[in-house]
């Protein structure tokens, strides 16, 4: 990004790219965690949404900057079978619906459809934080950013700050005893785990970051 | 005999799997009669396990003959994607479904002879819940 924060359509669609592969490098990890507390299929569902996405992806045509993320939240909403095809799904549309219309918008924009995709996600599953899901990810994040922008940092710090929130809040999952998901089956043995779900959600968030944000 | 003019309140079974989606529709079945609208969308859209918002707002659609209709689920995020099912067919189909919180089998087999005697969509819905007490005599 530019010092003021501008994403063109080839931005966002090139963070939607790293992602799936993002996901393709960690869909056993992924799996690994979610075998651990869950059904054992987050990292492949994850990672067949984001096949089905990236054949979609060459054929998007850039004057809007939304196209890329509605598609693909509707993609993963038919694709991703379990609960994170209607909240990964419901993120994505979102951020579609906050950066459409324009050919760039900026990192404000972004943020507004993190906002959004969060209160849908609570919305559809009800969840609180410390309840050991995405949320303990993602709101953290939107929290971080939304005070380093408000401050005048320079958007691409206040992104790495955003992902520093994240991980944080992915980490801070493990000691948890999950409330929601099929992790909350487990009971107490839900603890000492990484929740699957913050940590796919740190991953996008980090896809973010190295995408846009020169390191420095 | 009266013909039946009022329509009927619809199920839909959402279960992450079609198996048992399919299954249940064809038990519940025997006890509805044909006139209950009773479908099935259990699975993801491949056919693997799991659930497909999709294919839920289809059999939601589809079941509604005008007196709304009662969903029943299997897990929570069969819960999740019937609520983005809701969200994708609008508020006024979401005004006439109601999510039953009670048990998959014995509500559904409970709704669709409740549905079959006329009741409303609050009667079938209550009484979908309230299976959750049904005894099973195992003592």
């Amino acid at each position: 990004m530019d010092g003021s924060g501008s994403l063109s359509f080839e931005d966002v669609r090139g963070w939607v790219r790293r992602y799936a592969g993002v996901i393709a490098e960690n869909k056993v990890y992924l799996t690994e965690l979610d075998s651990a507390i869950g059904d054992a299929d987050h990292g492949i569902n994850m990672d067949r949404g984001f096949t089905a996405v990236l054949l979609k992806l060459d054929a998007l045509s850039g004057d809007d900057a939304g196209v890329v993320c509605k598609t693909v939240g509707s993609t993963l909403i038919s694709t991703v079978g379990g609960a994170g095809g209607p909240l990964y799904g419901t993120l994505f549309l979102q951020f579609g619906i906050a950066m459409s219309g324009h050919p760039s918008v900026s990192l404000n924009e972004w943020l507004a459809g993190l906002d959004a995709g969060i209160t849908g996600i609570q919305r559809l599953g009800k969840a609180e934080p410390g309840d050991k899901t995405m949320l303990d990810a993602l709101m953290p994040a939107r929290d971080a950013l939304k005070q380093a922008l408000a401050n005048g940092t320079p958007p691409n710090e206040a992104l790495r700050d955003a992902v520093a929130a994240a991980e944080a809040g992915m980490k801070a999952t493990i000691p948890l005893v999950a409330r929601k998901g099929r992790a909350s089956y487990l009971g107490e043995r839900s603890a000492g785990h990484q929740d699957p779900g913050a940590t796919s959600s740190y991953l996008l968030l980090k896809a973010a970051a190295d995408t846009w944000s020169e390191v420095g | 005999m009266a013909e039946q003019s009022e329509p009927l309140v619809g199920i839909v079974v959402v279960s992450h799997s079609a198996m048992i989606a399919e299954g249940l529709v064809e038990l519940a079945g025997q006890m509805a009669g044909s006139e209950v609208r009773l479908l099935a969308a259990g699975g993801a859209a491949d056919g693997s396990l799991g659930t497909d918002a999709g294919r839920i707002a289809e059999a939601i659609a589809e079941a509604d003959a005008g007196a709304g209709v009662v969903v029943l689920a299997d897990l929570g995020s069969a819960v999740l994607a019937s609520k983005l099912a809701l969200e994708m067919l609008g508020p006024e189909a979401a005004g006439r479904t109601r999510l039953s919180g009670g048990p998959l089998v014995e509500g559904a087999v409970v709704a669709a002879v409740q549905a079959s005697a006329g009741d409303g969509l609050a009667a079938v819905l209550e009484a979908a819940e309230e299976a959750a007490h049904m005894s099973k005599d195992v003592a």
